[in-house]
């Protein structure tokens, strides 16, 4: 009945964010930024590893060559040591580089990453972030925020769209330089 | 591949080229660690370490412990000189005693070789050989070849002449495995009163003649002379062991190349190696140490990560 590469097909896929919308939601989140942070003189932004990495450098650069505003810092937090679920989850924790080349004594630092869960991975960054000295404060900026999902109290300051998800549902957040376009899939499995 | 293959490190012999290259890139990200302000992660918060000496040490040791520190495991430490060992108990007594007060994973250091190979059958824990007798010592080879990746950048292809004691070393037993499985060619150079007699069946070459074997490889690794191993004479006196086999700044600097000088420690300053050499930019043996927590905390995490979490 149906041609043989149907059941090829591994899930069902729908479109959030194609790519236009996500580069609208790219600059009101740097517009934004801009308005709490001003030039960004006690401001570091850390991408989380590893998919915050591509969201955390696509911000840098928009901030830097569109709304000229010089050396925005940026670094790249891992968090696999610091995660809850060691020795919980089937899957072996896997862990990435963490590339923080300045201290975050008395900065304002924002949290960048894709999407945002279960608001786990968030709690382990703010334990991890620590390391690196205290900040003054800490906020958080993500793509795409799942709502109704939370495990813990945390939310974003900034988000670039809100996604009713249920639980075995998968957002995706695909960029050009890793995934060859830029868009946000919801995947039903 | 993300896992090891194992579920204990007893010797390098057991382990994978994969597992190896898998214990090296979890070793960059601690060693990333243990250079920040606060150089410790959470990780093993609900892991208790059994530090288990049944033979004097003070750098592995302090290593291991180290190592379990800073990724916030619980340790207890463990000597044989003040136990009930010195009572008559048996090695799986103690272990299982230690054992039922909860804890999951034995660091041991035993005289005997094949000691953690006959834990690991019989109590149920993880077990990591800190050096059992004359065989094995995984983590020191592991270290020693992280710090050959790092000085040299790849192990591949290189040549590394291991030099002095062979017959009493776990060091040299454990770095001829890791070293061949990673890909370099090995030489042991010494008297051969200190070479084991089929050497030769592991792949390795023997050279008499240091400055021949210097003059091949890009790595000398310096062993000490075990003098608390020999019951017996193996050389007639230290002095003729270091005109032979010890490395100095001028046999060195005749080379035509620089060679890269790893030692183990702790060293005997004058006899295998001397002060001007050690203490020389050539010689990395103070990066050794400082990768060895690196090293040890990697094995640690990887093992630990597959013992079995209990929801009760």
């Amino acid at each position: 009945m149906y041609p043989e590469y149907i059941s090829e097909l591994p899930m069902s896929q729908k479109v959030l964010l194609n790519a236009t919308e996500v580069h609208i939601a790219l600059h009101r989140l740097a517009c934004q930024l801009i308005e709490n942070h001003d030039s960004f003189h006690n401001t570091v932004l850390i991408g989380i590893q590893p998919r915050g990495v591509y969201l955390a450098e696509r911000l840098k650069s928009m901030l830097e060559t569109d709304y000229k505003i010089k050396n925005v810092p940026l670094g790249y937090l891992d968090i696999t040591f610091y995660r809850d679920d060691f020795r919980r989850s089937d899957k072996p924790l896997e862990a990435n580089k963490t590339k923080i080349n300045f201290i975050v004594e008395d900065k304002k630092v924002v949290f960048i990453d894709d999407v945002l869960f279960t608001g786990r991975s968030i709690r382990s960054a703010l334990t991890a972030i620590q390391s690196f000295g205290r900040p003054l404060e800490i906020e958080l900026l993500t793509l795409i925020d799942r709502r109704f999902s939370r495990h813990l109290p945390i939310q974003p300051d900034y988000r670039g769209r809100q996604v009713d998800a249920i639980n075995n549902e998968k957002v995706k957040v695909c960029w050009k330089e890793n995934d060859g376009e830029d868009a946000v899939y919801l995947i039903k499995n | 591949m993300s896992e090891l293959s194992v579920n204990h490190l007893l010797g390098i012999k057991y382990i994978t080229e994969a597992d190896i290259q898998l214990i090296f890139e979890t070793a960059d990200h601690f060693k990333e660690v243990i250079n920040r302000p606060i150089k410790k992660v959470p990780s093993l918060r609900d892991i208790t370490i059994a530090n288990l000496f049944f033979e004097n040490s003070t750098r592995t040791r302090l290593s291991f412990e180290l190592a379990e520190k800073r990724l916030s495991a619980d340790v207890i430490n463990f000597s044989a000189s003040s136990s009930s060992v010195k009572k008559g108990e048996t090695l799986i007594d103690t272990v299982n005693n230690i054992l039922s007060m909860k804890v999951d994973m034995v660091v041991m250091r035993h005289p005997n070789p094949g000691a953690g190979v006959f834990l690991a059958k019989h109590v149920n824990a993880s077990i990591i050989n800190a050096g059992d007798g004359a065989h094995e010592h995984p983590t020191q080879a592991l270290l020693d070849c992280y710090s050959i990746r790092e000085k040299l950048g790849d192990v591949a292809g290189k040549n590394v002449v291991i030099v002095g004691d062979i017959l009493h070393s776990r060091v040299a037993l454990s770095n001829i495995f890791a070293l061949q499985k990673l890909g370099a060619k090995v030489k042991v150079c010494g008297p051969k009163t200190l070479i084991p007699k089929y050497i030769e069946k592991l792949g390795v070459e023997i050279e008499g003649n240091l400055r021949k074997a210097l003059e091949w490889c890009d790595v000398a690794n310096m062993l000490r002379v075990q003098n608390e191993r020999m019951e017996i004479s193996y050389f007639p006196t230290t002095r003729e062991y270091t005109q032979q086999f010890g490395v100095n700044k001028a046999l060195l600097d005749a080379l035509k190349k620089e060679i890269v000088v790893m030692h183990p420690g702790p060293i005997n300053r004058g006899v295998e190696i001397t002060s001007d050499v050690a203490d020389s930019k050539q010689a990395i043996i103070l990066d050794q140490v400082q990768n060895g927590v690196a090293i040890r905390m990697a094995v640690i995490y990887l093992l630990a990560s597959k013992i079995q979490h209990h929801e009760d």
